[in-house]
């Protein structure tokens, strides 16, 4: 099958064709009105993408205590199976009880029937509230996230600055966290955890902004539609494969791992262990509300770094269209996945003082200098032949120079040393 | 430049993640209880006496008595009884038993002291690790009869250790009963030399022996 | 020192994770933290009361004494032999070197020889604990880091072959009751030395696989670097001994000035370090387990033939003449020392530890002040303390 504009394969718009079959046939079963049917229209969407993204918040659970494990030469959880699963087939008993993967079902039944304890001088309204918000929050920017070519929930001018606005309105829930808790250090907990988010709100919004420059828009399928090329059917023209396009990408990654609270800047949610941390005072189904969010928050960050950089629903190589579009998207969201869990696995926890230095002493003036670079680019689309070479020189040094400059002023001091043996 | 030191370590996980599939160096889980690790024949868990046949394992105890197990152990959990009467033991000769001879595993330390200083090779290590218990008094107190087991359970937990003990006692028994034989010989010789001088010894000296030794349980 | 002005307020003596509020006339107000007895990162039943100004800790006291089980005053109603289990217990991960410190003080009471092959055993077993002791400090080291538990399980998947090593030999992994006053208990067999000498051959690839996953980390230099140093004089004057000795310059190690067992007959090199912060007390133990792997491989080489135990040496009925003796060793956390008083009986008259975590626990507020409690985690751990040798 080609790819030829016009026609498509017949799975890219399957699903499309599926809930336009269930809203037509409820239509004229129900007698539904224009206002009812679009409401149901959008309902089966946000209802689809709860599923799927729940269930690949599951996935993720699972997949990341299992390749921990692997990292650390054991086997994660393989011990839950389905109930009453291995007594099919005539007792055919499944030696690893389906590798652990009901593990998450029976993490959330934990969590659900655990006893839901409130402090008695909370602030009870907040309190409830805060859990609340950020999964509401963190839900909100899978609206503007394209999963593939005609999938996007809600088109957006200005999806980008949608995206943000939403996202960062979760750092509000984890204050009232601390806040209603009326527990001092909590308190203190809470807004050392915000400050390091707003710390790395900066990297994170400056580290998109080139591709904005480049592509003169702010919505996130025009941009997906923009990495749609190749070079000789074979390279693809995602803007990872540039040279702003990589920094602006390690710099997302970096805040994209601060946003989600998730090792090697997981300071605030260990130091919960040490002593009063904010969420302290959250057990049960609500903790596990906090823990969801920070995952939602996860996939989201990495569903943005995938259409920003990555290339989105866009397939690597021409040839390769034929498989749908949210499948790519999906297996590279996998991967950005995989990859936070292996850092996950490997490095050590950064200190705060260490952490907000990175950000606001490397990262931001290094996303500044990508920033740049990324107009440069942008104001030299018609250099060609030589000249491209020229052009791709000079990216590469404007970002790659100050990088080495910073990164050895930052690591003064610092150095592994050689050792003397006594005489 | 920043960041090298970061990425070789990724690099070693990765390695580890990818060994954890072909290497079994890199895998080291044992799932336990559909797989089990070897145990070696050194282990010790808690202590069992040896009886010497599975037939009537309270009445081949190798055990006498003695108590010096009870007396070197640190803690202090072996608590023996001393019966009133003999019993002949495999070599024939009158020892005492335990009538009460009980291990309190809540405390033994599984130090093996006891084993050590045992000088009739009655009390050894076993390697029952799977012990569980619901009720701390009744089942974590083993008793003579939970705690002795025969022989052939010796020689298949501890093989060599058996093999030697078995080879020992069989030497030292041999060398006794020479001994008893030699003896025995003596005294017969002794015997048949003693009319021409028994008319210089007093006579009662053996009815005195005979009175000395009445039966001790009344 | 703090609140000398107005009556301090004393430090809460609730057990378990407190926090509340004192003020003190030259800070302010302070916030002190208890991190209580029960406590992920305080390797055992660890108390340290934390006063923080901000976020600088101004005060630390550490409070321990809650595995306390009366070693000392058992051993006096105990046998000499009674007494060499209960010493595998203080010392937890140790056991092979603290039976060897307690047997060297009773061969010096006694006046008991050792056999040469016994000698080499001592000291085969003793370098394989340093391995096995230094793996587990490396590896919780990093967990106080915040790695997730990826080195340590790296760290313990080699210490586990050394302890199913120390278990097919004495029959238990770690309680190991091995040494004997005149030799070792058992001799083992040609495969186990076998095993043993590959395990070693291969021990350096795996320290190299962890010095490039780790040592070179940016991070962890920045985590560690600079951090909880140690002055060498202050800690000569603490009586500090081991690594942390070491890691700050001062070349003082056992079993070079005071060798004991045959140890001259080895050659091996004692690392020191220069700054004495954490980072050099994590280099000292890796260094220490490259000599010792050296030190094994030689001992495998030389082992002779001959009996374990001295014929003289009597297992029951053991009473040394009245006296007193001190044996000491290089443990792998500093210097471990029995000291004995004997009067003639088969019990010691008075039976003393000289426990190096408690020793070395000793300057943790010196090396902390200043620094963060997330920072007090990471030195704690670096000091290495077992909790059964700083309680008995």
């Amino acid at each position: 099958m080609s790819a030829a504009s016009g026609s498509e394969h017949f799975l890219e718009h399957a699903p499309l064709d599926l809930r336009d079959w269930l809203v037509q046939f409820l239509t004229h079963w129900l007698h539904l009105t224009g206002l009812l049917q679009w409401m149901l229209h959008n309902l089966i969407s946000i209802v689809m993408i709860l599923a799927v993204f729940g269930l690949f918040f599951a996935f993720t659970t699972i997949a990341e205590r299992k390749l921990l494990g692997r990292l650390q030469n054991r086997l994660g959880p393989n011990r839950t199976g389905l109930p009453k699963f291995s007594r099919l087939f005539g007792g055919w008993h499944f030696k690893h009880k389906l590798f652990g993967l009901s593990q998450p079902f029976a993490d959330a039944i934990k969590a659900l029937t655990k006893e839901d304890i409130v402090p008695a001088e909370a602030d009870k309204l907040l309190h409830f509230l805060a859990p609340v918000i950020v999964v509401a929050f963190s839900l909100m920017t899978f609206a503007v996230l394209p999963f593939g070519r005609h999938f996007i929930p809600v088109e957006m001018d200005a999806a980008l600055l949608y995206f943000f606005a939403a996202g960062s309105a979760t750092e509000l829930a984890i204050f009232m966290a601390g806040w209603s808790s009326r527990n001092k250090y909590s308190l203190l907990s809470a807004m050392r955890a915000l400050a390091q988010l707003i710390s790395y709100e900066l990297p994170l919004i400056l580290s998109v902004v080139p591709v904005v420059l480049v592509t003169s828009t702010l919505s996130t399928q025009n941009i997906v539609l923009a990495q749609g090329s190749w070079t000789f059917g074979v390279l693809p023209h995602w803007f990872v494969f540039t040279p702003w396009g990589c920094a602006g990408f390690l710099i997302f990654l970096v805040s994209a791992l601060a946003e989600s609270n998730r090792s090697p800047f997981d300071l605030p949610e260990a130091e919960s262990e040490l002593v009063a941390g904010h969420l302290t005072e959250y057990s049960g189904f609500k903790y596990a509300l906090f823990f969801m969010a920070e995952y939602f928050g996860l996939t989201a960050l990495s569903a943005l770094g995938v259409t920003i950089f990555l290339g989105g629903w866009q397939a690597p190589c021409e040839f390769l269209q034929i498989i749908p579009s949210y499948l790519w998207f999906m297996g590279k969201l996998i991967l950005m996945i995989v990859f936070f869990i292996w850092v996950r696995g490997t490095l050590l926890r950064l200190r705060i003082d260490q952490l907000t230095r990175l950000s606001w002493k490397f990262l931001v003036p290094l996303a500044l200098i990508n920033l740049v670079n990324g107009g440069f680019w942008a104001l030299t689309t018609e250099w060609s032949g030589p000249l491209q070479i020229a052009r791709w020189a000079i990216s590469i040094v404007v970002i790659v120079v100050p990088f080495l400059l910073m990164g050895r002023k930052l690591s003064t001091g610092f150095a592994p040393r050689t050792y003397r043996y006594a005489p | 430049m920043l960041g090298s030191g970061i990425l070789k370590g990724l690099a070693v996980t990765a390695k580890n993640f990818v060994g954890s599939y072909h290497d079994p160096k890199r895998m080291v889980t044992v799932e336990y209880p559909e797989q089990k690790t070897n145990i070696p024949e050194n282990y010790r868990s808690f202590p069992f006496l040896v009886s010497e046949n599975a037939e009537d394992p309270m009445g081949s105890l190798r055990c006498v008595a003695c108590q010096i197990c009870e007396k070197e152990c640190p803690p202090q959990c072996i608590i023996i009884e001393k019966s009133k009467d003999k019993k002949p033991d495999a070599a024939g000769k009158m020892q005492l038993y335990p009538a009460v001879f009980n291990i309190d595993t809540s405390v033994c330390m599984s130090c093996q002291i006891c084993v050590e200083v045992c000088p009739f090779d009655s009390i050894k290590m076993d390697q029952v690790f799977e012990v569980a218990a619901t009720e701390r008094f009744n089942e974590l107190l083993l008793t003579r009869e939970r705690l002795a087991k025969p022989n052939s359970y010796y020689h298949q937990i501890h093989p060599t250790e058996a093999a030697e003990v078995d080879g020992r006692l069989t030497a030292e028994r041999q060398a006794a009963a020479e001994k008893a034989k030699a003896a025995a010989a003596a005294k017969a010789a002794a015997a048949a030399a003693k009319p021409v001088v028994a008319s210089t010894q007093p006579a009662p000296a053996p009815v005195a022996a005979a009175q000395k030794s009445p039966p001790p349980a009344a | 020192m703090i609140g000398q002005g107005s009556a301090p307020a004393p430090f809460s003596s609730l057990p378990g994770p407190t926090v509340r509020a004192v003020h003190d006339q030259f800070h302010g107000d302070l916030l002190e933290v208890s991190m209580g007895p029960q406590h992920p990162s305080t390797h055992g039943v660890f108390r340290m009361v934390a006063t923080l100004d901000g976020e600088q800790i101004v005060k630390l006291k550490p409070v321990f004494g809650y595995l306390h089980r009366n070693h000392e005053k058992i051993a006096e109603n105990t046998t000499y032999l009674g007494s060499m289990p209960y010493t595998d217990r203080l010392d937890y991960l140790c056991s092979m070197s603290t039976n060897w410190a307690y047997a060297l003080a009773v061969e010096k009471l006694s006046g008991q020889a050792v056999p040469e092959r016994a000698q080499y055993l001592r000291i085969i077993m003793a370098e394989l604990t340093r391995i096995v002791n230094h793996a587990c400090l490396v590896g919780f080291l990093f967990n106080d880091l915040g790695t997730s538990f990826t080195p340590l399980l790296y760290a313990f998947r080699e210490r586990e072959k050394i302890i199913d090593l120390f278990e097919s030999l004495s029959g238990s992994r770690m309680m190991c009751n091995y040494q004997r006053f005149g030799g070792c208990r058992v001799d083992p067999t040609p495969e186990w030395l076998k095993a043993a000498s590959t395990l070693v051959d291969g021990f350096p690839r795996f320290l190299d696989e962890y010095e490039t996953m780790l040592t070179g980390n940016e991070i962890m230099l920045a985590r560690t670097q600079g951090i909880g140093r140690l002055d060498p004089q202050h800690a000569i004057n603490a009586g500090i001994t081991g690594p942390v000795l070491r890691a700050s310059g001062v070349d003082y190690d056992i079993r070079k000035v005071d060798a004991y067992g045959f140890y001259p007959r080895f050659n091996f090199r004692v690392p020191l370090g220069s700054h004495g912060d954490t980072y050099d007390r994590y280099m000292m133990r890796i260094l220490e387990m490259r000599e010792s792997v050296k030190i094994l491989q030689q001992a495998f080489k030389e082992l002779p033939e001959g009996p374990i135990m001295d014929p003289k040496a009597k297992i029951r009925g053991f009473r040394p003449k009245a006296g007193e003796a001190y044996g000491r060793l290089e443990g792998p956390k500093g210097e471990l020392g029995f000291y004995l008083i004997s009067d003639g009986s088969p019990n010691p008259y008075r039976y003393r530890v000289r426990p190096p975590s408690l020793i070395n626990l000793t300057l943790l507020e010196e090396m902390c002040l200043g620094h963060t409690i997330a920072d007090s985690v990471v030195i704690l751990g670096s000091i290495d303390i077992v909790l059964g040798e700083v309680d008995r």
